[in-house]
């Protein structure tokens, strides 16, 4: 799938699997059972059913269980920090009845795995979940039945325990998985779906499982694209112009003699020098002078929402309910205000990086993508060879969100393999990650609230401009309603795309900052006014627990204040309440709790449900009060940790994660949700500490202080 | 003019022909072929390269290998194995304090060394000097957990 496609479904709610195509697999597969499941269109939403004209060739997820017993598990799916290389096994472990650490995760591999679309949209856990339960608890089935024939007992006095089938009258007549699976080789689609564990009989779904990865990580051994070297390997630095989006116009590489065994690469807008020692590269390639046609700087970080706002007229009317006209009438009061959000930064600690080398026209590599397939794909095209030739290999990702769906350096790195026909390494600079990172795109929402005399919400009229749509399905119960999206292609002035829960962000800020607006209007109390308009049971339970864990009512110390904030992203509900401290002298704020309520519907793993909880909060925290990209139309001037701040230990506040238990309904998303709500829950929260009300993230110290200046 | 420069990594005496100006991050991750400490960075602010040198927390991407002749570098791969891991590593493992994985030898290494100065900071102690080390996952909380649990553990040993 191209990142342009992601992109779009990215910025809307994604409730199916992804397509799939056609791969020939089975032939290159050794013995033992293999499990193959297609993951039809809609066929989980439909119940499981299958795709009549589907075969064996057509499927997207397998399992093998080997001769030697251990469990193979293939997915397209890559581990980014998200935990899926746990909480994938947990499942398939736990319906094979086996300790999980005899599953192997097999990820991302295009050579070995399934095709998948790409690791994004907090997708794995709904939809790879269940098809890999599937899977496994019918090649749990077929070993059942082999265990009937060789142990001689009917599979009803069978019983399973750790990889071992025996009779339950005889306990001492067993056989092993390893002895089951010898010299066979099984190979099964999956026709309808197999009897999988009610949440009764789950061994370790549902329970807190440390990550598998984590030993290779804290040893140094886990590798990552960077990690890869190759005997002959040259290390590649690209020659960068200052605006992004410039063009070429000369290269004068005369200085690159002083430097010898450097070799310059001049392809198109592409310049770059290679060396078998990075730091001569490094060095060799300040040294080319390159001559760039750079575009107008139209905007910068202060008048972007202006220009976003004035530049904007196509829009399409997402919901629609009632009269705009009829609220505006009818309500007691309304309310209009206009919320803005600056543009942020993936930073992943990991830059994006490749290693590759091509043996004939075959090309191997290891990059550092969410969309291993997408990458194949991509890399196919820009070399003009075809995409058997090119093998993407697993490999961890030092993370992700949403930023390394795009795979520009996996393309630089092979062009300039190509060129200079040897194995290359391209390994991003900080520099060149904030310049190239598709940063999440600035947004303007306008909102326009009414309230009756009982304080039910009559109007609700929103305009998103560059946030999407995704999670703005009106959960609160508004008879007069509109929400429009207005949206343009190339409006920014650099690449923009998804970026954890994309649009989601900003529009729940603003949604959820203007609610509280709203309530403080009507007088009513920001948890009342809440549950007196909400229309989702679900959203309900979730804020009863959310206030009931975090003591909404307890007493505020001095300077400190509570905010809340809800919203909808892939699948669960999220309530978030945040307690800040605000220094009304120096506008600081410091985080002190938040509690998270969700749910997010059976939580396969509740200590990877956790740590993702933990860790959107604690990276939102970043965007809500400290993250903006600072630029002049192309130039960025946010160009490392220095003059772009992330959270810090300093700024962890205490985190206290809670879930709705559900443990026999289908998986929701968990990767993103979280992070959603913290932009809302800390405006609000610092509104109620100190008076501030603050439209525009990052809350900064400055904005806060002139808010209160003007109160 | 290439030079040799001699230095113990992790206990074991190497020497290395090189000009003087490269970075010790980049001599132990290509020439010497440690990649457990990572490049972050490159200018000091987000600790993924953090290595000890006589056990001093150090961004061997901003230390020149010259600075580094004679003396004693600690990387990830010095502490503890797979089969041995060390305290801090076993409790960032149980503490699961971590996501991606790719700030986690830097801040083991910095937990090191602050353990090494003080085997007993109370949180603040150990907020103030992690502090620079930056991890975009958001594991600050479990990873401070992580460094209270190896403190007592390694006081238990001694």
């Amino acid at each position: 799938m191209k990142p342009d496609k992601i992109d779009e479904l990215y910025f809307s709610d994604v409730n199916e699997p992804i397509s799939l195509d056609r791969r020939d697999f089975l032939k290159k597969l050794g013995g033992g059972i293999i499990v193959v499941f297609c993951l039809g269109k809609l066929s989980l939403l439909d119940g499981w059913g299958q795709n009549k004209s589907d075969d064996a060739l057509n499927f997207n997820a397998y399992i093998r269980v080997k001769e030697d017993g251990r469990i193979n598990c293939y997915t397209g799916k890559i581990e980014m920090g998200q935990g899926i290389i746990t909480s994938l096994a947990q499942v398939v472990a736990d319906e094979l009845g086996v300790p999980i650490d005899i599953v192997d995760m097999v990820m991302g591999d295009t050579k070995l795995c399934p095709y998948d679309a790409g690791t994004w949209g907090s997708l794995t856990t709904r939809f790879a979940d269940p098809v890999l339960r599937a899977a496994a608890a019918e090649a749990r089935e077929i070993l059942f039945d082999l265990a009937s024939t060789k142990l001689g007992v009917s599979e009803a006095s069978l019983k399973l325990d750790n990889g071992v089938i025996y009779d339950a009258e005889n306990p001492s007549n067993k056989a092993t998985y390893a002895e089951l699976t010898k010299g066979k080789k099984i190979v099964k689609n999956l026709e309808k779906k197999p009897d999988i564990k009610k949440a009764a009989e789950f061994k370790l779904i549902g329970k807190p499982i440390i990550s598998t990865d984590a030993i290779a990580k804290v040893t140094g051994t886990a590798m990552y694209s960077g990690d890869i070297k190759l005997p002959g390997m040259v290390y590649a630095t690209v020659v960068r112009p200052k605006i992004v989006g410039s063009k070429k116009l000369s290269v004068n590489a005369s200085q690159l003699e002083s430097f010898s065994g450097v070799e310059l690469i001049n392809d198109g807008d592409l310049v770059a020098v290679v060396h078998s020692d990075p730091e001569i590269s490094l060095k060799a390639a300040k040294k080319v002078k390159v001559t760039w046609d750079a575009p107008e700087q139209k905007m910068d970080n202060e008048t972007i929402f202006k220009y976003l706002e004035e530049n904007i007229s196509d829009n399409n009317t997402f919901q629609e309910g009632g009269s705009l006209e009829e609220g505006n009438t009818t309500s007691k009061s309304v309310l209009k205000a206009q919320y803005q959000d600056g543009y942020k930064a993936h930073a992943p600690m990991e830059t994006h990086a490749a290693t590759c080398y091509f043996e004939d026209d075959k090309l191997t590599i290891w990059t550092s993508t969410q969309t291993p397939f997408g990458t194949q794909d991509q890399l196919a095209k820009a070399l003009e060879i075809p995409k058997e030739n090119v093998h993407v290999k697993q490999i961890f990702l030092g993370g992700g969100f949403g930023g390394k769906i795009y795979n520009q350096q996996a393309i630089e790195a092979t062009i300039i393999a190509k060129s200079c026909k040897k194995p290359v390494q391209l390994v991003w600079s900080r520099r060149e990650e904030f310049m190239y990172d598709k940063f999440r795109p600035a947004a303007v929402m306008n909102v326009t609230s009414g309230v009756d005399e009982n304080g039910k919400l009559n109007l609700w009229e929103f305009d998103i401009y560059c946030a999407g749509t995704r999670g703005t399905k009106l959960f609160y119960d508004v008879p007069n309603n509109r929400t429009r999206m207005f949206n343009e292609r190339n409006i920014h002035p650099f690449g923009t795309g998804a970026w954890r829960a994309p649009g989601n962000n900003s529009t729940t800020f603003a949604r959820e900052s203007h609610i509280d607006v709203t309530a403080f209007k009507a007088g009513i109390d920001p948890l009342e006014f809440r549950l007196k308009n909400l229309k989702s049971d679900n959203m309900v339970a979730a804020l009863k627990l959310g206030a009931e864990t975090f003591g909404w009512n307890r007493k505020k110390k001095e300077g400190h204040g509570f905010g809340i904030a809800l919203g909808e992203d892939a699948g669960t509900s999220v309530v978030m309440i945040a307690e800040v401290h605000v220094d009304k002298k120096t506008g600081i704020v410091t985080p002190i709790k938040v509690v998270c309520s969700q749910d997010m519907g059976q939580v396969v793993n509740p200590n990877g449900a956790a740590v993702q909880t933990e860790g959107g909060i604690t990276m939102g925290l970043g965007y809500a009060l400290y993250e903006e990209v600072m630029f002049n139309g192309g130039s960025v001037k946010s160009r490392n940790f220095s003059n772009y701040t992330i959270t810090k230990f300093s700024n962890t506040p205490e985190i206290e994660c809670v879930f709705i238990d559900k443990m026999d309904s289908k998986p929701q998303g968990g990767g993103e949700p979280a992070i959603i709500c913290v932009g809302g829950a800390i405006a609000n929260a610092v509104f109620d500490a100190c008076g501030a009300r603050v439209p525009r993230m990052p809350i900064t110290p400055e904005r806060i202080l002139k808010a209160l200046d003007n109160t | 003019m290439k030079q040799s420069i001699s230095f113990k990594l992790n206990s074991k005496n190497v020497t290395v022909e090189v000009q003087g100006d490269e970075s010790l991050l980049t001599v132990i991750r290509t020439y010497l072929d440690e990649t457990g400490t990572k490049y972050g960075c490159g200018l000091g602010d987000c600790g993924a390269c953090t290595v000890l040198v006589d056990n001093e927390v150090t961004r061997s991407c901003m230390t020149v290998i010259e600075d580094v002749a004679d003396k004693e570098v600690i990387t990830i791969e010095g502490i503890g194995t797979s089969e041995e891991l060390h305290p801090i590593q076993e409790a960032f493992v149980k503490t699961d304090a971590l996501q991606c994985g790719f700030c986690t030898p830097g801040m083991i290494m910095n937990a090191y060394g602050l353990l090494l100065k003080n085997p007993n900071p109370n949180r603040n102690e150990i907020i103030t000097a992690m502090e620079a080390n930056l991890c975009r996952c958001g594991s600050y909380g479990r990873i401070i957990e992580a460094i209270e649990k190896a403190s007592k553990q390694l006081s238990k040993t001694l």
